[in-house]
């Protein structure tokens, strides 16, 4: 490998490693700061997606279109809803065994699954990336580097920063923490935590749906692409360390230069180098890499 | 009068299962397909085509009415053998029609080897299928993994390329498909620089792009299939590789994809045992019998459901409905040409469509046919013994 294409590796792994990080935040705020197991996680991301190219026609006939007014559009629907799942079912699991959560969870995989086949149907389908968006930087001689990916890792770097000034700068942030250590302290100094959860919720869902809408172009859309990136995502949160935004992102950085740099230069092992990866940090660190609270 | 009607119903009923029986009754064709999952729509073609072909012999194949007992096998293989078990000992099936997933298909030939029952495969590629799992009570109407691999093979060496690099899931079927290009191309004095693979179903191809883009070969061969095909196509051009580097593949890289990859894929070559404008009378009309029934398109899956159809029918013909009859059932299908669709073939020694590769090309959002990239091509069917 010389140093050109190692450069170019480690771009790949950078910008792989951001969208994983996109991919998992919603998780790391269900999962991570609520304490939900939501294997559901996958099928938000699947909905986003999908939404990403049924929504672009309608919105493209009512509001004039635009992918990024498709965007926006699928974001109000995916916080309605999140709103609406919480209270619906999400509200009676918090004081629930893991158990129950996943086995409801997983209830609403099979159902999303199903439904999506019945309103969109089981063919695969591109999505175009925005005009503006849709050029190639030259990269060396005989590559190029597709913008809109770039476009994917600054929205990343945004939504991490913006997602970690939330919870370590402002008083919201503050109240969702205190809720996440304990419930009964925080309600009794009159903070309506079941409104706050379900805002949280809302926010979780709809990052997942938002991602699923961002990576479309990138990763096409296709029956079953919910359960392919839930296993990383859960990866990425305990390696992270539960609850830690931080964490998820340093965890989502170093999965992707494990599995960019594996596949390249040990591809026997490319299938396994990410679990051996998360086996040896648990063994390290039992709680992942930064622990909250 | 009561009493009249009772014993009508009585006789009725006690006939039913003494028909069952019998070789001149209902003939009961399990068709174990997946009704959900990712494969569905492969399941419903499958089906399609074989009720079509059925419908046109009035109902009949070897002169017994067929019934259909369908099975959604949800492309699990860790349920194919209960699956097909049921269809054998609970339904008494006759025959059994199936799958699309090579592992489902895998647990039906043990199965069917097993238990001598009548097996013909209208997908599933896997090459032991007609190799070490091979039985004289199976068949195959579509084809091995290891056909439309090598036909690129030789195609890609009479471009004038040298130096190749393949690229694949690391599974079964892209094993075998790079096994069979391999071969042919490394026959015709070409050499495969670099095998890359990436675990299954794993879509992120920036790495192996950048480790392409790095070694420079003369072309790349492929094999991805579904949602993966429409990525990795999508990327490859996005990447600027595709006017350096021209992308070969199997006929799966743009089948049932073209719609996502949109002009990304305008151009590519790929080899399969069909395409989309084959242009013969017997595709044309079988086309059009096709579109008349379902309101649909036809595909190559659905060529392969009316062949099985007819692979049946030129076996029960010969054995007059009689489905005991293994010997004889085998020999006719050895010395027939079945009158395909997708051009005549016949059946090799281990049961394996003898078919023409087609290469094809990408023009606007069909996969038209630039030539036979290999005439009348046998699969060794190795490590078959009958």
């Amino acid at each position: 490998m010389d140093f050109a294409t190692f450069l170019i590796q480690c771009l790949n792994a950078l910008q792989y490693g951001l969208l994983l990080f996109l991919v998992a935040s919603g998780l790391t705020l269900i999962f991570g700061i609520m304490g939900v197991i939501n294997l559901a996680h996958g099928s938000f991301y699947m909905i986003g997606a999908y939404m990403a190219y049924a929504l672009a026609p309608i919105v493209a006939s009512t509001f004039g279109g635009g992918f990024f007014a498709t965007l926006a559009f699928g974001l109000v629907i995916a916080v309605i809803l999140g709103y609406v799942l919480e209270w619906a079912f999400f509200s009676f699991l918090y004081e629930r065994e893991h158990l129950q959560q996943v086995l409801m969870t997983y209830g609403l995989i099979l159902v999303f699954e199903e439904l999506r086949s019945l309103l969109v149907g089981d063919d695969v389908h591109g999505v175009a990336p925005p005009a503006i968006l849709s050029g190639s930087l030259p990269l060396g001689e005989l590559m190029t580097y597709p913008v809109y990916r770039l476009f994917i890792s600054a929205v990343c770097l945004l939504l991490a920063l913006g997602m970690y000034f939330v919870f370590t700068r402002t008083r919201l942030g503050m109240m969702i923490r205190a809720g996440s250590t304990n419930r009964e302290m925080v309600q009794s100094l009159g903070v309506d935590i079941k409104f706050l959860y379900r805002v949280v919720f809302a926010a979780g869902v709809a990052i997942a749906v938002f991602a699923g809408m961002v990576a479309a172009p990138v990763s096409s859309v296709y029956p079953g692409m919910g359960s392919s990136v839930l296993i990383i995502c859960f990866v990425v949160v305990v390696i992270g360390g539960i609850g830690s935004i931080r964490g998820a992102l340093a965890a989502a950085l170093l999965i992707g230069v494990v599995d960019t740099f594996g596949k390249v230069l040990l591809p026997q092992a490319a299938g396994v180098l990410v679990y051996v990866l998360m086996a040896l940090i648990l063994l390290w660190k039992p709680d992942g890499l930064f622990k909250a609270g | 009068m009561i009493f009249l009607r009772l014993t009508v119903i009585a006789a009725a009923t006690l006939a039913a299962p003494l028909a069952c029986a019998q070789s001149t009754g209902k003939l009961k064709v399990g068709l174990m397909l997946p009704a959900t999952g990712t494969f569905a729509a492969l399941g419903t073609a499958i089906d399609n085509g074989f009720r079509l072909y059925v419908a046109e012999q009035g109902g009949k194949l070897g002169g017994r009415e067929v019934e259909y007992v369908r099975v959604d096998d949800e492309s699990d293989p860790a349920k194919a053998t209960d699956n097909i078990n049921k269809l054998i000992k609970r339904d008494n099936v006759d025959v059994v029609v199936g799958s699309v997933h090579s592992g489902v298909a895998m647990a039906m030939a043990k199965v069917a080897k097993d238990t001598g029952t009548l097996l013909i495969v209208p997908n599933a590629g896997a090459d032991a299928v007609t190799g070490p799992m091979c039985a004289p009570n199976i068949f195959r109407s579509s084809f091995s993994n290891w056909q439309p691999g090598y036909a690129m093979g030789e195609a890609m060496a009479k471009k004038g390329h040298r130096k190749v690099v393949t690229i694949t899931w690391k599974y079964a079927a892209g094993d075998e498909m790079v096994r069979g290009f391999r071969e042919a191309f490394t026959k015709a004095g070409g050499a495969v620089v670099k095998e890359l693979n990436l675990p299954f179903p794993n879509v992120e191809f920036q790495a192996l792009l950048t480790d392409i883009a790095a070694t420079r070969p003369d072309a790349v061969f492929a094999f991805f299939a579904g949602g993966g095909a429409v990525k990795f196509v999508k990327d490859y051009a996005a990447a600027g590789l595709r006017s350096g580097i021209p992308l070969y593949g199997t006929g799966f890289l743009t089948d049932g994809t073209l719609e996502a990859q949109a002009a990304d894929a305008e151009g590519l070559l790929t080899t399969l045992h069909y395409a989309d404008s084959l242009n013969t009378p017997r595709d044309n009309a079988f086309r059009l019998a096709y579109a008349k029934a379902y309101k649909l398109q036809p595909d190559v899956y659905a060529v392969q459901g009316y062949d099985a159809a007819q692979m049946l029918a030129i076996g029960l013909a010969a054995v007059k409905g009689d489905v005991g009859k293994k010997a004889e059932f085998a020999a006719a299908l050895r010395k027939a040409r079945i009158d395909s669709p997708r051009g005549a073939f016949t059946v090799s020694a281990s049961h394996n469509p003898v078919q023409d590769i087609y290469l094809r090309q990408v023009v606007g959002k069909q996969n038209q046919v630039v030539g036979v990239a290999s005439a009348a091509l046998a699969d060794p069917g190795r490590g078959c013994r009958m």
